[in-house]
């Protein structure tokens, strides 16, 4: 009865429901979801249907958190291979019979709602990545690492085809990221480097003149002021017009003038920034820094070559997501389609980063379990 | 072996820890790389793209504001306005111009001449944020397009208010046009410093009136801010000044008069400008032929332009004010007047006219034949002896006619209210110095001077110039500024400023010698020259016949009228002034290539006194008929 009566009491329950969970993580992780949904409420105030969308996004991304961190590493390991073959599978099937929207075949229909399996690959491809290197630890070569290209570039290729620069090159960067601190020498590293700057000379010249113009206005947006450049000058301006302190919540002239494109999602950085100016930047970036400080270090404690490549992967893979998205709305690199995480409105990616964030707890809380 | 893995192990564990701190690096690099740009971007930059959101945020919509109108002294309309659709384009907008074009076609009519008179104004207008493809819509196009408007960005219906000139080609040398606003205009404009208040305006005058009081009639522009979004639609209205309408202006010219006189010269080409002395007020002011100035409300059509500019007649050459013409004998009565106040003559000095004055070896002729005989200063004016005018100038000398002369405007600008005045030529060894490169040339002659005596030789004046020195002379000698405006209305105030008469000067004439001369100018029209146009006038007037050579002739030539090719025929000049007493008109014709001045000049002046003075309309004959010409020509011949 007493034992009962304690295992039934509210603190006894939550300490439960708490194990597994990083603090810190989910603080950071909230802290940012939450300026995101304020954000978004400033963003779509002729929309508000959004912001509760977004909220039940949020609950989902949590339980599957909470759901993510209680599963051990090496139980997560075992699902690599199949995760990232039925991931494969999908993508080619999105090749195949996949929804255009946009001009662009991305979403695959399942049951009533629709569903993007690149989503999927950017947790698919750094699992397998890592489940490769920890299986081949103690004899990895060079074809090792060759062979981790190829698991990466099939994917990521099939993904630009879609087209879908933006997810292509953020799968390609997770996977990345595993073969780096797999181990690849940095020999090997520098010589790709340096085999692709030199392979763009040639290519540079094989591209048609409207090519290059194209990627000319991705560079430089001013070039094409009313199509392509439009995002980035718009952005800038928004940027720039927030100033030190910004002009305040709900007060962004140019996102509720309806100047900022893309404005709720891969674009709600400009409306944040407006809003908030330098400060709510720096605060921002103070967000992103911490959670990637207790993401690596979580990766740097982890137990086995598995749980620290995935671990490292991840927490990198939101800096590479945070600074692309803040990069190209700054206008200091070229537009792609990449949500600033936690922040901007989606719940598929949300889904995934939370997922990421509860890899990350479970990576943190079953840190000694190998060794003891 | 387990020792050397384990080892191993802490080795990959440190090599791993070394990535995560390089990666750590990486970041803190990344980030402060953002937060420089940040920082540039929100405090370096920020002043410039604070500015750039709030244009962004409010678009200030300039309101032009409508033009004043123009109207005769009676309060008729000779300038209104009234509101038309137009299709316009917004070049920065469209990307591909012809075939939006093309497309339009499909939804309203676009013809020829529409499109290149689109192409023209294109090239012409600076800053225009849009041009015209179509005007004056009917409401089915208007709707039309209004259902078709999603397929056509950049490409909007708008109200405007077009000007329409009531009477067409009446007077159209006075009201003159209006027209796009060019590059020249533009710097004009930025002279002026009033750029900023033509925002919203296309239109500008270009001449007459209209360009002469543009800022009257302008009016000031008015402003809307308004609240727009990226597509640039506007979302509100945060605040608004209207436009204040230009000023009316009113004119003391009489359109009804005007009507008259234009009509009097027939199909002729000529001048005439009828001034009241009293005041310098402009009461018909005609420039034979003139042009429809509506053609150019909407932008002339290149065709139209091209008629209008190379007709031999020179229809948008303003005669009355830019055309210079020797004045002929209707420069005698200011020589005799120069005659008497210099005392070189008395009205009792006297000349026996053989018909031919001769200097240096040269024989200048009389227009008769045989000449005059007994010839005072009255008769001298009265039947125009050539010979009499011949001696005296001889006599005065070209120093002493130029002296007085410029003392009744002849030879400087009139200063009416009218932009384009010519100067004209008032001869005199300083100007010859002047005109002439050679030195041969530079050099006055004193044969020279002889024919300067009947208003040949190097004499060249505008008509506004001969009607000005008319009215001096029928004003004793005051001379007012002609002008044609009479007073300006702010329609919304009820302000009404006049334009005050502007005495420039009066020439200190003895009025024995003014008495004199204008008693000889009564006798012109009495029983001189001038007399077969003036029979039965029911009023008193006084009159000056002249014919001016266009040609010289050769000494001892006989000019034959029927035998010279039309441009060369000789000019017709009459000046006159009425009542005698207390003259309230004077004015000066002047028909190109006519003939005799008192067959054709002298009509049209009696023509339009008899309308002003006493309300009659001319009867509906055609000038000169050929009937009576052939006796006139020989009366003519004796007296002009």
């Amino acid at each position: 009865m007493a034992l009962e009566a304690s295992l039934l009491s509210p603190r006894r329950l939550a300490a439960r429901l708490a194990e597994g969970i990083d603090g810190t993580l989910l603080a950071l992780a909230l802290a940012l979801s939450t300026l995101g949904l304020a954000t978004l409420y400033s963003a779509s105030l002729e929309q508000p249907a959004r912001v509760t969308a977004q909220l039940a996004n949020l609950a989902v991304a949590l339980a599957a958190m909470w759901l993510a961190a209680r599963v051990p590493p090496q139980t997560l390991m075992r699902f690599a291979p199949p995760a990232y073959l039925i991931g494969l599978a999908l993508l080619v099937a999105v090749a195949l019979y996949g929804d255009m929207v946009h001009g662009a075949r991305r979403w695959l229909h399942v049951g009533v709602t629709r569903f993007q399996p690149s989503e999927m690959m950017k947790l698919a491809l750094p699992l397998m990545l890592a489940w490769y290197f920890h299986r081949n630890e103690a004899t990895l070569r060079l074809r090792d690492f060759a062979f981790g290209a190829l698991l990466l570039a099939v994917p990521a290729l099939l993904i630009a085809r879609q087209p879908d620069l933006g997810t292509a090159v953020l799968v390609a960067a997770a996977g990345f990221y595993v073969i780096f601190f797999a181990g690849v020498g940095w020999k090997v590293l520098g010589a790709i480097g340096l085999l692709g700057a030199a392979s763009l000379l040639p290519l540079w010249g094989l591209l048609h003149d409207y090519q290059r113009k194209r990627i000319l206005t991705l560079i430089d947006p001013t070039q094409d002021p009313l199509g392509a450049g439009y995002h980035t000058i718009q952005s800038t301006i928004a940027v720039g017009s927030g100033g030190l302190a910004g002009k305040g919540w709900l007060h962004g002239t140019q996102t509720h003038l309806e100047f900022i494109p893309e404005r709720h999602t891969d674009f709600i950085f400009a409306v944040f920034s407006e809003e908030f100016g330098l400060v709510g930047n720096v605060m921002l970036l103070a967000l992103y820094a911490l959670l990637i400080a207790r993401g690596l270090m979580i990766a740097a404690h982890a137990a086995t070559v598995f749980a620290r490549l995935l671990a490292a992967a991840i927490t990198l893979m939101f800096f590479t997501y945070a600074f692309v998205n803040m990069g190209m709305v700054s206008g200091i690199l070229p537009v792609v389609g990449v949500p600033l995480p936690f922040v901007s409105y989606g719940g598929t990616s949300l889904l995934t980063l939370f997922i990421g964030v509860g890899i990350l707890m479970s990576i943190h809380s079953h840190r000694r379990l190998v060794q003891t | 072996m387990k020792y050397a893995e384990l080892k191993d192990y802490e080795r990959e564990l440190y090599y791993f820890r070394l990535r995560v701190g390089f990666a750590g690096v990486v970041v803190l690099v990344a980030f402060g790389l953002l937060l420089a740009r940040f920082f540039h971007l929100q405090v370096v930059l920020h002043d410039t793209y604070a500015s750039k959101a709030e244009e962004n945020r409010i678009s200030i919509v300039p309101i032009a504001p409508n033009r004043g109108l123009i109207l005769d002294r009676n309060g008729v309309l000779l300038a209104r306005n009234y509101a038309a659709y137009t299709l316009e384009i917004f070049p920065a907008k469209v990307k591909d111009l012809e075939r939006t074009i093309q497309e339009l076609e499909s939804v309203v009519e676009v013809q020829a001449k529409d499109r290149s008179r689109f192409r023209k104004l294109l090239a012409e207008t600076r800053n225009a944020e849009s041009l015209p493809i179509r005007t004056r819509l009917t409401d089915e196009e208007v709707a039309r397009f209004a259902a078709n408007r999603y397929r056509f960005p950049g490409v909007e219906i708008k109200a405007r208010l077009f000007r329409q000139y009531p009477f067409g080609g009446t007077a159209s040398h006075v009201v003159g046009y209006i027209g796009r606003i060019n590059a020249r205009d533009q710097e004009k404009l930025d002279e002026l410093d009033v750029e900023s208040n033509y925002r919203g305006t296309d239109f500008i005058g270009k001449a007459g009136i209209e360009a002469s009081y543009q800022q009257e009639l302008h009016g000031t522009t008015g402003f809307e801010q308004v609240e727009i979004d990226a597509a640039g639609r506007g979302i509100r209205t945060l605040a608004r000044t209207s436009a204040r309408a230009g000023n009316n202006v009113t004119l003391t010219l009489d359109i009804r008069l005007q009507e008259v006189a234009e009509a009097a010269f027939g199909a002729h080409r000529g001048a005439l400008v009828a001034i009241e002395p009293s005041s310098g007020g402009v009461l018909a002011f005609v420039s034979r032929p003139g042009y429809d100035p509506n053609l150019f409300v909407d932008g002339i059509d290149p065709q139209s332009w091209a008629e209008l500019n190379n007709s031999p007649d020179r229809p948008l050459n303003n005669r009355a004010i830019a055309g210079v013409y020797p004045p002929g004998s209707t420069f005698k009565p200011f020589m005799a007047m120069a005659a008497l106040e210099l005392g070189k003559r008395t009205p009792k000095s006297a000349i026996n006219d053989p018909g031919f004055f001769e200097f240096g070896g040269r024989r200048f002729r009389d227009s008769k034949p045989g000449g005059h005989g007994h010839v005072d200063l009255y008769k001298s004016i009265v039947k125009s002896s050539d010979t009499y005018y011949y001696m005296l100038a001889n006599d005065m000398g070209i120093d002493a006619i130029a002296g007085f002369m410029k003392q009744f405007g002849f030879g400087a600008r009139s200063g009416i209210d009218l932009e384009g005045e010519a100067k004209g030529v008032l001869p005199s060894p300083a100007w010859k110095k002047e005109r002439f490169r050679r030195p041969e040339q530079q050099k006055w002659y004193a044969g020279e001077t002889i024919s300067i005596g009947i208003g040949q030789g190097y004499n060249a004046y505008t008509p506004i110039q001969l009607a000005l020195a008319v009215a001096t002379l029928a004003a004793n000698g005051e001379m007012y500024r002609p002008r044609l405006a009479s007073h300006v209305d702010n329609a919304r105030t009820g302000e009404r400023r006049y334009a005050e008469p502007a005495l420039v000067q009066r020439i200190p004439l003895k009025p024995e010698n003014v008495e004199f001369v204008k008693r000889a100018m009564a006798g012109v029209n009495s029983e001189g020259t001038g007399a077969r146009a003036f029979a039965g006038a029911q009023y008193t007037s006084g009159g000056k016949t002249g014919t001016a050579q266009v040609i010289g002739m050769k000494q001892g030539e006989k000019y034959d009228e029927q035998k010279v090719a039309e441009r060369f025929k000789d000019h017709a000049l009459f000046i006159a002034f009425a009542p005698l007493e207390s003259p309230k008109i004077a004015l000066a014709v002047l028909v190109e290539n006519s003939g005799f001045g008192a067959r054709y000049a002298a009509p049209i002046a009696r023509t339009v006194l008899d309308y002003y003075l006493l309300g009659k309309l001319p009867e509906a004959k055609p000038l000169a008929d050929s009937a009576t010409a052939a006796q006139d020509e020989q009366d003519e011949e004796e007296s002009d």
